[in-house]
């Protein structure tokens, strides 16, 4: 009874602002203005337009997802062999950024990347090339990898650190060299944490909107930027919902991914 | 963009603020709700208003027209007072959100804005029923003078190919398309899809020259150096060259927008006659000049341009351009739902490209 008691306000919570706002979404997407249902919305993804942003989405999140992995795998790696007090302050320093708001550290880098921005100044100072990468598909994929990459580090670092020292011995004493080690022992017995980490840099990834608009000076459209659109500007509430719960497809069979791998519940490190 | 930052920002103020909220949650004679556009008013006035009568302002900013409009709509969050352009003002009024103005409350409206401004707000008000001249001005090209040598004076340098990534759009569909359909020789009110896919190519064709599609920050992107070429209000004319000397403001020969802001008042308002006190006051000349030295959006109000001190702005061309000397002017008109839905698809197949 008392368990009960102590669960009430998060079933209040996730009530009112997880399955009434879900439901209300499949309301509006699998309806039209008169109320009738009909199943247009979530077939617009096929337009020309949509199924473009769709798969350019799919395409900067895949990317960003494969940079952030292969900077954040050797530095967990590097986190794990550390001295207690050393590594705690190595995490620390990263997630201190996120103390900040993340539309702001976007900003940031806007004003960093701009043709006459903070970068192109010092470049240009040492009379080196400038870079053009503003506006640029490039500068989008940069801007999710920096704001995702500690979703990656983190769970990595978590399963990473789970593995008893002695099984990496075991596998040395019978001969195994460092490569087979790490191939055979130690990514194995972090794939939980790999796992979460693409789950968590994939999904913010691809459903963003606030980072196109920002690095991709509106020039780039994705699915965000399509689904905001047709609230914000469109006021089409229907076809927005109907390409959200596209969008969730998507979500939901990496969830799926993640849940198959991810029994110990590496995710909820954050 | 301004409207990301609000969120960042109330919460920045809400952590320092905390300490100090409480001293004057409400005002002594109620509160009026204001609805506009960002970077609209000098926050200065407000607190003037809100000391002169105890009413206490709650003041919300919107970016575009189009983001204010389903807000009021919804009704879930109830403004007293909004400042809608044109087009929008025509939308809400034919579909019966707005309501009627009692001029008796508002002396100072009749008084001192200019009798044209009042026939201009006739294309979308027809009785000047509804609403109360704000802000007015055009649409034109911002160019750096050392980076564009040659004479602007048409829609048609912003297809250049010389300027390759150094161009600002307007990130608005009506202002985008407005452009395309000018440089063609078409109405930007049309509804005709001959002209309307006309001005879609012509927009496509353009976006690889397009730096950026901007609202706010063509202002702070050109006042940097930052392109050579943007498409801005005039009321953003007048700051920019005080900030960069080397900006110039010209309305294209293939003719422009021009546009009319008003203080409207919701049917659903709370507190109408708080509503009515904010307006009549916002239209006192020596408030109106207050603002107007702010945000240097052109004034309608001929009482507050008496009152502004430097001649050069007072009689500027840019402030306060003769309209009889310009051809081709309009001003734009709500197209209808399926004009908008029109239209709107169109952006989006520009923006996809």
């Amino acid at each position: 009874m008392r368990k009960k008691l102590l669960a009430a306000p998060y079933t209040v919570w996730s009530v009112a602002f997880i399955l009434i706002p879900l439901a209300m979404v499949f309301y509006y997407g699998l309806t039209d203005e008169t109320g009738a249902f009909t199943l247009e919305n979530i077939a617009a993804i096929a337009t020309a337009e949509h199924s473009k942003a769709l798969w350019l989405s799919l395409l900067l999140s895949l990317i960003s997802t494969i940079i952030c992995f292969f900077l954040a795998y050797p530095l967990a790696m590097i986190l794990c062999r550390m001295q207690v007090n050393q590594h705690k302050f190595i995490v620390f320093i990263f997630i201190l950024p996120m103390w900040m708001n993340f539309l702001l550290r976007t900003l940031a880098w806007q004003t960093l990347l701009e043709k006459s921005g903070v970068i192109n100044n010092i470049l240009s100072f040492f009379h080196l090339p400038t870079q053009n990468l503003i506006n640029t598909p490039g500068a989008i994929v940069l801007g999710m990898v920096y704001n995702f990459l500690p979703f990656m580090i983190l769970p990595i670092y978590n399963s990473l650190t789970k593995i008893d020292p002695n099984v990496i011995n075991a596998a040395h004493d019978l001969g195994a060299n460092n490569f087979q080690t790490l191939l055979k022992i130690i990514f194995p017995l972090s794939l939980p944490g790999v796992v979460s980490g693409i789950t968590m840099v994939f999904v913010p990834s691809l459903t963003t909107f606030a980072i196109s608009t920002m690095l991709g000076g509106s020039k780039i459209l994705l699915i965000g930027n399509v689904i905001e659109q047709e609230f914000t500007q469109a006021s089409n509430w229907h076809l927005g919902s109907g390409l959200s719960i596209v969008l969730m497809i998507f979500i939901i069979l990496n969830m799926v991914l993640n849940t198959a791998f991810d029994k110990e519940g590496e995710g909820n490190v954050i | 963009m301004r409207k990301l930052f609000a969120v960042p920002l109330a919460l920045l103020g809400a952590v320092t603020l905390t300490a100090c909220a409480g001293a004057d949650s409400s005002g002594e004679n109620g509160e009026v709700y204001v609805y506009n556009w960002g970077e609209y008013i000098d926050p200065e006035t407000i607190d003037m208003f809100e000391e002169e009568t105890g009413i206490k302002v709650i003041y919300d900013e919107f970016e575009t027209n189009e983001i204010m409009y389903p807000k009021v709509e919804a009704g879930a969050s109830k403004y007293d007072v909004i400042c809608p352009s044109d087009y929008m003002i025509q939308k809400m009024i034919e579909n019966d959100l707005l309501a009627e103005i009692n001029f008796d409350n508002i002396p100072n409206a009749k008084k001192y804005i200019g009798e044209q401004y009042w026939e201009q707000s006739q294309g979308f008000d027809p009785e000047n029923k509804y609403s109360v001249p704000y802000c007015w001005g055009t649409v034109g090209i911002l160019y750096n003078k050392t980076m564009v040598d040659e004479p602007v004076d048409s829609w048609s340098i912003l297809w250049d190919d010389k300027y390759k990534d150094s161009i600002l759009m307007q990130d608005s569909v009506r202002d985008a398309f407005m452009v395309a359909l000018k440089l063609n020789g078409d109405s930007m009110n049309t509804l005709d899809t001959a002209e309307l896919e006309a001005a879609r190519d012509l927009l496509i064709e353009q976006k690889p020259l397009v730096q950026a599609y901007v609202i706010d920050q063509v202002r702070d992107k050109m006042i940097g150096g930052e392109a050579a070429l943007g498409v801005i209000y005039s009321g953003e004319a007048i700051f920019t060259q005080r900030e960069n000397p080397d900006l110039e403001y010209v309305v294209p020969k293939e003719g422009t927008n021009v546009w009319i802001d008003s203080w409207v008042i919701p049917k659903n308002a709370p507190n109408m006659s708080n509503a009515e006190k904010f307006i009549d006051f916002m239209c006192r000349p020596e408030i109106a000049v207050i603002n107007f030295e702010y945000i240097t959006y052109s004034t309608p109000n001929e009482g507050a341009r008496e009152l502004i001190e430097d001649e050069d702005i007072k009689n500027s061309e840019i402030a306060f351009p003769d309209l009889s000397k310009y051809s081709n002017l309009e001003t734009y008109s709500y197209l209808g739902e399926e004009g908008d839905q029109l239209l709107n698809e169109y952006w989006k197949e520009v923006k996809s490209n």
